[in-house]
């Protein structure tokens, strides 16, 4: 007979446990507050990549070409421990702590990722709506804003679910700086307690929760942005809303 | 001496090799109704995207209202125009594509208001109320909340209309803006259009429809590879075309 040597108890001690809660926040922390600084100078980028003047496009092509060609850990690398030689500077040696290095970094990644992400959505509208919207007499800056990436968030919004779920798997890579996050504290509270597969369970069934969630949201977001299309699509969260607001009593 | 609205002199325009421009004057004064017709890849289309520059030529001028466009005159210099310059002058110039080009993520109010809160920043009651009006003229009063998915392409057209009048142009241009409509939905849209003619807008129209030119237009202008073949009063050149090629032209598409 086959022995499985896996212990459920062990699994339902360790899900709730503080030290496995608190690296799970600092993931979640590091890996939202990296989105937004990526997707916000993401989208900064294609605009400028779409510029037609070849200053303002070849900084940003620049930009993505480096961050997009070296491996994130080598830039967390660079960006931690490599600053903090190059910089004697104490004020900033004392302020430049590894989670700020590691959002930083992650966000500086995410935005060359991003970059071409947004710049393949405002591609993607059609340029009789840029052709109109100069006709009426708005600068590029006020059609991009008004006109075309609003519409581009339809093409933009899938990818970028995508990447922030790889980002947050990503996020174990900081380990090499020193930030433990939700894999690295399982990995070590696995070789304190000789629990290996246990703790593993536990961080997969927290990533799991949280990719979910987070799907659940992408596709209300999706669905928000299907306004003023001919079909919107139905999902989990609003057919639960609608049975539970419309259909009371059944 | 009575200056035209729109000046155009000498245009030149090539794409790569290919010159689609290749020398054409033309004047049409306040109010002036002027219909271009001729043959696919003729430039009508590109001579209309030059005049509100967005397209720009490559040699030659146009002068919309005494304003040259795409440059200021500085000291007997030419000049290149800011992009806010660009931008405004053309906010002057109004323009009905083929396609409408309706902002699909705004209603069909939402579309008329847009460019004057933007651009002129009009408050936003009074861009409101203005839109509805302009909305009204155009057949479309209630229609005001609805999406440009669920209206037909003749409603959307009329909303392109209406989108284009909000910011109050001296000029309209129109390029095709019946071609891409099914037969029975023209109507409307031609009214519409004969509507504003008769309110004194002045406007350019590249199109097909023969009974539109006859009836609304005073001057027809027929082009072929690039330049201005014939020209003359809308019924006389129907009627009485002198050149051949422009008979050729004719004979298909009346």
């Amino acid at each position: 007979m086959l022995a499985i040597r896996f212990d459920l108890d062990t699994v339902g001690d360790f899900l709730f446990d503080p030290i496995i809660l608190e690296a799970l926040r600092e993931t979640l922390y590091i890996a939202l507050l990296a989105m937004v600084l990526g997707i916000a100078l993401g989208v900064i980028l294609a605009v400028m990549r779409v510029s037609r003047n070849p200053l303002v496009s070849g900084m940003a092509g620049l930009y993505v070409w480096f961050w997009r060609a070296t491996p994130v850990v080598l830039q967390l690398l660079l960006m931690y421990f490599g600053l903090r030689q190059l910089i004697e500077n104490d004020f900033f040696r004392d302020n430049w702590t590894r989670w700020r290095a590691a959002v930083i970094t992650f966000g500086l990644n995410e935005a060359a990722y991003m970059a071409e992400i947004a710049r393949a959505g405002i591609l993607s509208v059609e340029s009789g709506q840029m052709d109109a919207a100069k006709s009426l007499g708005m600068t590029n800056l006020q059609a991009m804003r008004r006109v075309i990436l609003p519409q581009a968030l339809r093409v933009i919004v899938p990818p970028t679910g995508n990447e922030f779920v790889a980002m947050l798997k990503n996020t174990s890579v900081a380990f090499a700086i020193g930030v433990v996050e939700l894999l690295n504290a399982a990995k070590i509270q696995a070789a304190r307690n000789f629990r290996v597969m246990e703790l593993y369970t536990v961080a997969a069934f927290w990533y799991l929760v949280v990719v979910s969630a987070f799907s659940v949201l992408q596709a209300e977001l999706e669905r928000r942005l299907a306004v003023g299309e001919r079909e919107r699509p139905e999902t989990l969260l609003s057919r639960a809303m609608a049975v539970l607001g419309g259909r009371r009593g059944i | 001496m009575n200056e035209g609205l729109v000046r155009c002199i000498d245009i030149h325009k090539r794409f790569g090799k290919l010159e689609v421009l290749r020398g054409i004057n033309l004047e049409v004064g306040r109010g002036e109704v002027v219909v271009i017709i001729g043959p696919s890849g003729s430039g009508k289309t590109t001579l209309l995207r030059c005049i509100n520059h967005l397209e720009v030529v490559d040699k030659g001028r146009i002068y919309v209202d005494g304003e040259l466009m795409g440059y200021q005159e500085v000291n007997g210099h030419l000049k290149e125009d800011s992009e806010r310059e660009v931008a405004r002058k053309r906010a002057s110039i109004g323009m009905v594509f083929q396609r409408f080009n309706l902002f699909p993520h705004l209603t069909a109010l939402g579309n008329v208001i847009e460019a004057p809160i933007q651009v002129k920043k009009v408050p936003r009651k009074e861009a409101d109320a203005m839109g509805r009006e302009l909305l009204a003229k155009v057949g479309l009063a209630d229609k005001l909340q609805a999406y440009p998915a669920q209206l037909s392409g003749g409603q959307q057209q009329r909303v392109a209309i209406a989108r284009a009048l909000a910011m109050q142009p001296k000029l309209m241009l129109f390029d095709e803006p019946t071609s891409a409509l099914d037969p029975e939905l023209v109507g409307e849209v031609l009214e519409a259009m004969r509507a504003l003619a008769l309110d004194g807008m002045t406007m350019i129209v590249v199109t097909h429809e023969m009974g539109f030119a006859r009836e609304v237009a005073e001057r027809i202008i027929f082009m072929d590879e690039g330049v201005i073949v014939e020209e003359g009063l809308s019924k006389e050149l129907i009627a009485n075309p002198q050149h051949q090629r422009t008979q050729t032209f004719l004979s298909k598409v009346l």
